[in-house]
């Protein structure tokens, strides 16, 4: 039978050697929220901001941009897509872009407002690298700017437009997918290096077995495990969503059906984390072959980036790995507010969990014979 | 338990052993490192399984009712360790929940003498006060039969004298307890009754004086000089002779030997000084015991 007092009593053992081993609050609480910082940094921060074109005004009259090219310029600014550095009209302007590492530039050749105003073709030079992605930023809004100069000389109005959204409720930003993916990360790390961890070593040291000259059980001193890392997550849980929605302006659906992830998710690497220290000899192979197990999953399961920027082979992959259902039904519940397929998810997650708690404890021993 | 028997490998921990303990007793097994305590204790402690033989703990068999026996036994492992990151305070109110008992774990605390140390890391103790902190856990449920396994190995003087008064309250209050020492003052002080084991057997137990009685060999004649003298002796006279340490120690079978034992040294010329005569200790039994059985066992000692 299981006892309520004994399992409270082992909780309050398992906390305080958590939170006084500095350690285990480090990696499972402050390092997800300083890779949210990082990862959020990256890619929310950079990536939307406007790439860097050079320009070149050659068309001067008495030293000063014409009026047309002026125009011109102002309308390249406008799109706020680019951050424009203007290049003197003495300077060779490939020289100047190589000795600013760079390729992406444009060039307004002189008699540009002649030639525009006369309505005699003329070319505006873009100069970039076909592999980059920035180049084809400035090809793209250069000619966007190109087209509106055209439509304007021939006295014509713009009939479509374009309105931009995005796939989600309100707007997906990576962000969006990142605090899933992160509680993802800690729901899989918390529980999984400490029971490594506590069960090799415990093996080791026979407290297993000293344990066992009490009353305590072996299924109380799991469950006291697995409620506390339940715990651990939840506090993971609300402390990243609080830091994404705070910091990075993220959109989360905060729904009832979050809470059996957070559940049975720490339930199933702390069982994991258990059979893969109980199956080994020693802390030191325990370590080796619990980071096997870790960082495949952790890096392929879509915890740091959606697993769609992924080649095909390696999403296959990826559905081998326990969290990648755990972020994916995360991501489908916060993200999407798509509850059918997160409990399928939910399913899976369940089932995996069932199968290694199951041989967890059968490998699991208090004594030996 | 009755003919007790347990291997590893090829390795006879315990080969056919035999004893009983009666309650309200303090029995102590002594022998050397390997000599099968560990093992022993352990198989009735329920933590592992016998191969052979009969074992009956307080009318239990500890291996398949181990859970219940546990209630009314305190156990101290050899090598006791916790949890790093608990204090004596809190593993003496972690036992207490585990046992279901209340418990004053500061009077604990001062009965082991670790009452300063009780709010400090078990990481953070020293040797001795992790080994009393495991005295203090194995009271904790108020046992009938207390197992010490080496419980005092590694203590300082002050430290081994009050796990000795702990056992000593113990046996006050009725309870029986089994001691595994390789000090032999510790099971002379403190023992009812001792088996000394080596090779997983049991050499010889009684009560002390029993054994001291049995084994012993008497009043000796000891004198500080060189080997040399004791070789004199062994071949002028048909007297028992040993040399150990700088010291020549010749048995007194009749007291007339020590007069011949002292006429044959003048004899000799040899030099000697600082005469003394004194009984077998336990000690001098234990070794030669030991030794006896070693050789029986036909190994290089």
């Amino acid at each position: 039978m299981i006892s309520a007092r004994r399992v409270i009593a082992d909780l309050k053992v398992t906390s305080r050697g958590f939170l006084r081993s500095r350690e285990g609050v480090f990696f499972s609480l402050v390092f997800p929220v300083i890779l949210m910082l990082i990862f959020g940094a990256i890619f929310s921060g950079g990536s939307s901001g406007p790439v860097t074109a050079y320009v070149q005004n050659n068309d001067l009259s008495g030293g000063v941009p014409t009026q047309a090219s002026a125009a011109f310029v102002q309308a390249l600014n406008s799109t706020n897509a680019m951050r424009l550095v203007p290049v003197p009209a003495s300077d060779n302007f490939t020289l100047y872009l190589r000795s600013h590492s760079s390729s992406d530039g444009i060039v307004i050749p002189a008699g540009f407002q002649t030639q525009f105003e006369a309505g005699k073709p003329l070319n505006i030079s873009v100069y970039g690298n076909p592999a980059s992605q920035t180049s084809a930023i400035v090809s793209g809004v250069t000619s966007e700017i190109v087209n509106a100069f055209n439509l304007k000389r021939a006295g014509g109005s713009d009939v479509i437009g374009i309105q931009s959204l995005s796939v989600a409720i309100t707007g997906t930003k990576y962000i969006d997918f990142l605090i899933p993916g992160l509680i993802g990360f800690s729901i899989l790390t918390a529980p999984m290096f400490a029971l490594v961890n506590i069960s090799s070593q415990y093996k080791r040291d026979k407290l297993f077995k000293q344990l066992s000259l009490t009353p305590l059980t072996r299924g109380e001193w799991l469950l006291s495990k697995v409620i506390w890392y339940i715990m651990i997550t939840i506090a993971s849980f609300i402390l990243m969503t609080a830091v994404g929605v705070y910091a990075f302006g993220a959109n989360v659906v905060l729904s009832p059906y979050l809470l059996p992830f957070l559940v049975i998710g720490p339930f199933l690497f702390v069982s994991l984390g258990m059979l893969v220290g109980t199956a080994s000899n020693s802390p030191e192979s325990a370590a080796v072959v619990g980071n096997l197990v870790t960082f495949p999953m952790m890096f392929l399961s879509g915890t740091f980036f959606p697993i769609s920027i992924m080649p095909t082979w390696l999403q296959t992959i990826a559905h081998v790995f326990p969290l990648f259902y755990v972020v994916e039904g995360l991501n489908n519940v916060m993200t999407y507010n798509n509850i059918g397929p997160a409990m399928i998810d939910l399913l899976v997650i369940f089932a995996i969990a069932i199968v290694i708690f199951g041989l967890a404890v059968r490998l699991f021993k208090w004594r030996e014979d | 338990m009755d003919s007790l028997r347990k291997s590893y490998g090829g390795l006879k921990a315990v080969d056919g052993i035999s004893f009983e303990v009666q309650e309200g007793e303090v029995f102590s097994l002594l022998g050397p490192n390997g000599a099968g305590k560990t093992t022993t204790i352990e198989i009735l402690e329920g933590l592992r399984d016998k191969e052979g033989g009969k074992v009956s703990v307080l009318g239990m068999d500890p291996w398949k009712d181990g859970y219940e026996l546990h209630r009314k036994m305190g156990i101290i492992p050899q090598g006791f360790r916790f949890f790093d990151y608990a204090t004596p305070r809190e593993a003496i109110r972690y036992y207490a929940s585990l046992f279901d008992v209340k418990v004053d774990a500061d009077k604990i605390l001062k009965q082991v003498i670790l009452e300063e140390a009780a709010s400090i890391n078990y990481n953070k103790l020293s040797g001795g006060q992790r080994q009393k902190l495991g005295l203090a856990l194995s009271l904790v449920n108020n046992p009938q039969l207390v197992f010490l396994d080496e419980p005092t190995t590694g203590l300082d003087p002050q430290a081994r004298r009050a796990v000795w008064d702990v056992i000593r309250e113990l046996k006050e209050g009725n309870r029986t307890v089994l001691l595994t020492t390789h000090y032999l003052e510790e099971a002379q002080m403190l023992a009812d009754r001792v088996a000394i084991m080596n090779h997983g057997r049991i050499i010889s137990s009684g009560t002390m004086d029993e054994i001291l009685e049995r084994e012993g060999s008497g009043e000796r004649l000891e004198v500080k000089a060189s080997e040399s003298l004791a070789n004199f002796l062994k071949t002028e006279t048909r007297l028992k002779v040993e040399y150990r340490d700088g010291i020549v120690s010749v048995l007194l079978e009749k007291p007339h030997d020590a007069l011949i034992t002292l006429t044959e040294i003048e004899e000799s010329g040899i030099e000697w000084r600082s005469l003394r005569t004194r009984s077998d200790t336990l000690e001098d039994i234990f070794v030669r015991m030991v030794g006896e059985s070693t050789k029986e066992a036909g190994e290089v000692v």
